[in-house]
Parts: C-alpha cells; sequence; structure tokens
C-alpha cells in the first residue's frame, strides 16, 4: 500500500490550471521530496491533499483511505507544516500543540507525554508559556513541526521547511526529519527550493512544472538519467579542456569541475590531464547533480 | 466518530471561551459599560418623565431589550470576529486539515458566541439590579429566547465570517443591518404605541419577536403569542443554520 496515491489529480483558479491530470505515488517510510520552481504547484498539491483547497477532479489516496469518502480517517494519518504562519499568535506555544491536539479528539493530558518529548526535541520548551508573538522566525518554523506531530501522524508534509531559516535551524531539522523517518517511521513529503538538501536527503524525487509532473522516480535513477556526471578537482595548475567525453572548467568561484559522459572511464580524465601536465590532487563527485537534471528538465 | 466530533467539540468551544476571556476588556467590559449608560441615561434621566408602560416603568421595560441588545451584539460579534480572526490569521487551516466535520466546526463557533452572549446578558443582568427590582415570570422562557436568540446571530456572524474578506466586511453588518434592526426591534418602545405603518414594517423584523418573547419570559406581556416569537425564531435558527452549512463546504472537505 502507498502512503500517498495520486490519480488524475486537477486544480484550477479560473482559466490558470494549477495542477494538470497529476499522477503520483510515494512509499511508505520514505522522504519524497517535489520539487519545481515558484507557481509549479507544489503547495497546491499539498493542500488539496490536506483539505485546505478542494481538488477539481480525480483521487487521492492516503495510506489507502480516499480523501474524499473517508477523510477523517485519511486526515488521522496527516500532519501539515505549511510554508507561512497559520497559528494566532497570541496564544501561548503549548496551547496552540494543545488545541491541535483536541481537533484529533485527544486531551491535553493524552498528549502530555508527547508534547514535552516534541517541545525539547525542537528546543521550544523553555518558550511553553510564552505568547507565539514572541519566537522568532526559525522557532515558530518549529513550532508548526510539533503541532504537526501531536497527533502521530503517519504522513508528514513539510512545505518549504528550510525557507529562510539558516543553516545551523536548517541542520537540526534535517537531522529530526531523518530521526522521524528513522524511530516513528514516518513518511515525509516535502518541497523544497534547496536542491541540494534534496539530494542530500530524498529517496524519491519528483520534479513539477506548470501544474504537470515531468519525472517522480527513486533519486538514484533520476540521477542515472543524466549523461554525464560533474566532479570538482584539485589541480597544480588551472586546466580547461573540452572535448566530447571530458570537459575541464572553472565556475565562477574558481573551483575547477570535470564533467565526464556516463560511458567514459574516470581514468580517461587522469591519463587527459597528465598529457596535459597537470597533476590532480582530488577529485570528488558534485553533490548537486539533482540541479543539473532539473535545470535540464524545466528548460 | 460521534465521540471524536464532540471531543473536538469540546476543544473548539474550550478554545473560545479562552479567547474570549483572554481578552475580556475587548469583549465582556464594554457591552456592561454601554448598557450600564443606558440605564442611567434612559432609564433614570429621561425614564423618571416618561409614564408606565403596560405597568411597568420605563425603566423596568427596558430591562430585557437591553439584555437582548447586549447578547444580540456579543453572540455576533464573537463568531465574526473570531472566525474571520482565524481566516485572515490563516490558523483556520488548523482545523481544516484535521478530522473536524462541518457540523462540528459550526457547532464549536457559534457555541462560542452563545456563551459569550449568555455571560454578558447575565453580567447586565446583574448592573440592571442596581437600577430596578423585577420579578421573572418564567425564568425557562428567558433562558430559551436567550439561548435561540444568541444562536441565531452567532449563525449570522458565522456567515458574515465566511463571506468576510477584508476587516470593513465584517463591520458593515453590525453598522448597516444588525444596529438598524436592533433600534427598531422594540428595545425602547412598546408596538402598540407606534403608528400603524411601522407595526407593519416592524413585522418583517425579527429581533422584535425575540424581544417580545424575551420580555413576556419576564414580565408575561407580549404583542405576539409566545408560539409566535418561538416559531419565527426557530425557524430562523434552521435557515441560518442551512445556510452556513452550505457556505462552510466552500472551506472545509470533512
Amino acid at each position: 500500500m502507498y502512503a500517498l496515491s495520486l490519480e488524475k489529480v486537477s486544480k484550477h483558479y479560473g482559466r490558470l490550471t494549477a495542477l494538470d491530470n497529476i499522477d503520483l505515488k510515494v512509499k511508505p517510510n520514505t522522504i519524497f521530496g517535489l520539487l519545481g520552481s515558484n507557481g509549479a504547484g507544489k503547495t497546491t498539491m499539498i493542500s488539496c491533499i490536506t483539505g485546505t483547497e478542494h481538488k477539481d477532479d480525480g483521487k487521492i489516496k492516503v495510506f489507502g483511505k480516499d480523501i474524499d469518502k473517508q477523510t477523517q480517517e485519511s486526515k488521522f494519518q496527516i500532519g501539515v507544516v505549511p510554508q507561512e504562519f497559520n497559528f494566532s499568535i497570541f496564544e501561548k506555544v503549548k496551547d496552540i500543540i494543545i488545541w491541535q491536539a483536541g481537533y484529533y479528539g485527544k486531551s491535553s493530558n493524552e498528549v502530555k507525554e508527547r508534547l514535552n518529548f516534541l517541545l525539547h526535541e525542537l528546543n521550544l520548551y523553555d518558550k511553553r508559556n510564552q505568547p507565539a508573538r514572541n519566537l522568532s522566525g526559525g522557532m515558530k518554523r518549529r513550532l508548526m513541526i510539533a503541532r504537526a506531530l501531536i497527533h502521530k501522524p503517519k504522513l508528514l508534509f513539510l512545505d518549504e521547511p528550510t525557507a529562510g531559516v539558516d543553516v545551523d535551524l536548517r541542520a537540526q531539522t534535517w537531522k529530526f526529519i531523518e530521526k522521524l523517518k528513522k524511530e516513528e517511521k514516518m513518511t515525509i513529503f516535502l518541497t523544497t527550493h534547496y536542491l541540494e538538501e534534496a539530494e542530500q536527503m530524498c529517496d524519491e524525487i519528483a520534479i513539477i512544472k506548470s501544474g504537470k509532473i515531468l519525472k517522480s522516480a527513486s533519486k538514484k535513477s533520476l540521477l542515472n538519467e543524466l549523461e554525464s556526471e560533474v566532479f570538482t578537482v584539485k589541480t597544480n595548475k588551472p586546466i580547461k579542456i573540452e572535448s566530447k567525453a571530458i570537459k575541464f572548467y572553472q565556475t565562477t568561484k574558481g573551483q575547477t569541475e570535470v564533467e565526464v559522459s556516463k560511458s567514459t572511464k574516470l581514468s580517461a580524465v587522469f591519463e587527459l590531464a597528465h598529457k596535459k601536465q597537470v597533476e590532480i590532487y582530488d577529485i570528488r563527485p558534485k553533490t548537486n547533480q539533482l540541479e543539473r537534471l532539473y535545470l535540464q528538465l524545466n528548460q | 466518530m460521534k465521540n471524536l466530533q464532540f471531543k473536538i467539540y469540546k476543544t473548539l468551544v474550550k478554545k473560545e471561551v479562552t479567547r474570549f476571556t483572554r481578552i475580556w476588556t475587548q469583549t465582556i467590559l464594554p457591552p456592561i459599560i454601554n448598557q450600564s449608560l443606558y440605564f442611567i441615561i434612559f432609564g433614570q434621566f429621561i425614564g423618571s418623565q416618561i409614564a408606565n408602560i403596560q405597568g411597568l416603568s420605563y425603566m423596568q421595560f427596558l430591562v430585557p431589550g437591553l439584555l437582548m441588545m447586549g447578547m444580540i451584539n456579543a453572540s455576533y460579534s464573537n463568531v465574526v470576529s473570531s472566525f474571520f480572526g482565524s481566516k485572515f490569521q490563516r490558523s483556520i487551516e488548523e482545523i481544516l486539515v484535521a478530522p473536524v466535520s462541518k457540523t462540528t466546526m459550526i457547532f464549536g463557533f457559534i457555541s462560542g458566541g452563545i456563551l459569550r452572549g449568555l455571560l454578558v446578558g447575565a453580567l447586565i443582568y446583574l448592573v440592571s439590579l442596581f437600577f430596578t427590582q423585577f420579578q421573572v415570570y418564567s425564568i425557562m422562557q428567558v433562558i430559551l429566547f436567550s439561548i435561540l436568540t444568541a444562536s441565531a446571530f452567532a449563525l449570522a456572524g458565522l456567515i458574515n465570517g465566511i463571506y468576510a474578506k477584508k476587516f470593513d466586511d465584517i463591520s458593515i453588518i453590525p453598522t448597516f443591518v444588525l444596529t438598524p434592526l436592533t433600534y427598531f426591534g422594540g428595545v425602547f418602545y412598546a408596538l402598540e404605541s407606534l403608528p400603524e405603518f411601522w407595526v407593519a414594517l416592524s413585522k418583517f423584523n425579527p429581533i422584535v419577536y425575540m424581544i417580545d418573547g424575551f420580555r413576556a419570559g419576564f414580565y408575561n406581556i407580549n404583542y405576539f403569542q409566545n408560539s409566535t416569537n418561538l416559531t419565527v425564531l426557530i425557524v430562523l435558527n434552521i435557515a441560518l443554520f442551512a445556510l452556513a452549512y452550505k457556505l462552510i463546504q466552500k472551506v472545509t472537505r470533512a
């Protein structure tokens, strides 16, 4: 059974087609990344699944539960962290989370342990009795994560969870997301602009453009689709070679990179450099291969 | 699932009560001060120069109408501001993503409005005891009319809240509809004292029936039959609930 399946889902805003016959499947206990530029349809898709928007057509199932026929059962499986802050800033941090538990039929006593766990995990415990307006941007985002997790959902939606978040907090957030996947067997559905992060974190990736899914596959098979691979290299002197199979070039940051076609052995890179009397000290695969694929597909 | 919806309902009500009691200086205090001013100016200063109405002093006559006026405003403004506020802050999404049914959502919001209306009504009643003495003819009738009136205006507030897109939209109805209807609803005068034209026109104003029935609960004097007053209130509640139920589908799927 899939954690999430979409069949021919469409959504229109007047003449604008936000989602165009979307078919998508997400396996349980995976981190699924939905990538796309602004206005591609990422947030609309999450809104249609989670109930803040009505889809026009199609079928959506969450762990086999049809969101139209088994609405309440399907909603129990879902937790949502939206892109924008959506809580009352006048309420106390712990109250915001406790009210949310109440919307799933759970009393404050029933969720006491879970509440404390989440407040500690997300470094909000000291702020629990403060109104949400006193929190920093990063804390507000963590509050939304805690709120989304209070009822122990099986499928967590994170819409741009690290947008506008500093490096430390971003790292903490990803660590926590990995922990949820590992320890709570949670399925994570996220959207992000940071393709490098998606490449590191996601097991499955889909790319959406103008409301259409361009690609949806495992990260490995998606990256295999690239006809070449890029490596960052350290050399004793600058090198610039352009051949069909191997291309050495300098990036705008002054870094040397080499693009090697899939059919070429890596040893050929060393041989070519040696011929040009250039010594390679270090060679490592570039991490943002996904960005290249993304840009290729979006062209 | 019924048990679940009841638990969710309790959360919604608790949240609403917490909200309006937290900001009591904006929600509870103003109507009490307003109505106290009415008691002093209309009841004491002007009322002392007005002849008895249906055997009651003008102050005694005023009390039920002013109580009703306070309850109407409190129940309406509680729901419209709470619902629109949650739309504006997008905290309504907390409810939309959860397994909250349409019926639970409606009852949750309007119960908050009803409770604020009843609390305001009870406090104005206590204040009125400083100005005049009276006996309540039928406490059941007073409670019944209070609840049905508060629920009708809480539902109307919810409908306004669903429609409202900006802050202006939540003040238009209270200013241009609710206030005139209340003032022409028989708070300050007996229907018998009006010319025929105004009596005929007043019959289209639902607040007239509410105040008439409510006043009858205090003094056992009424213009319309109790059954007529009650029927108007029940029909109004059903119609407003049906409309709210239809409209809330725009914002929720459950």
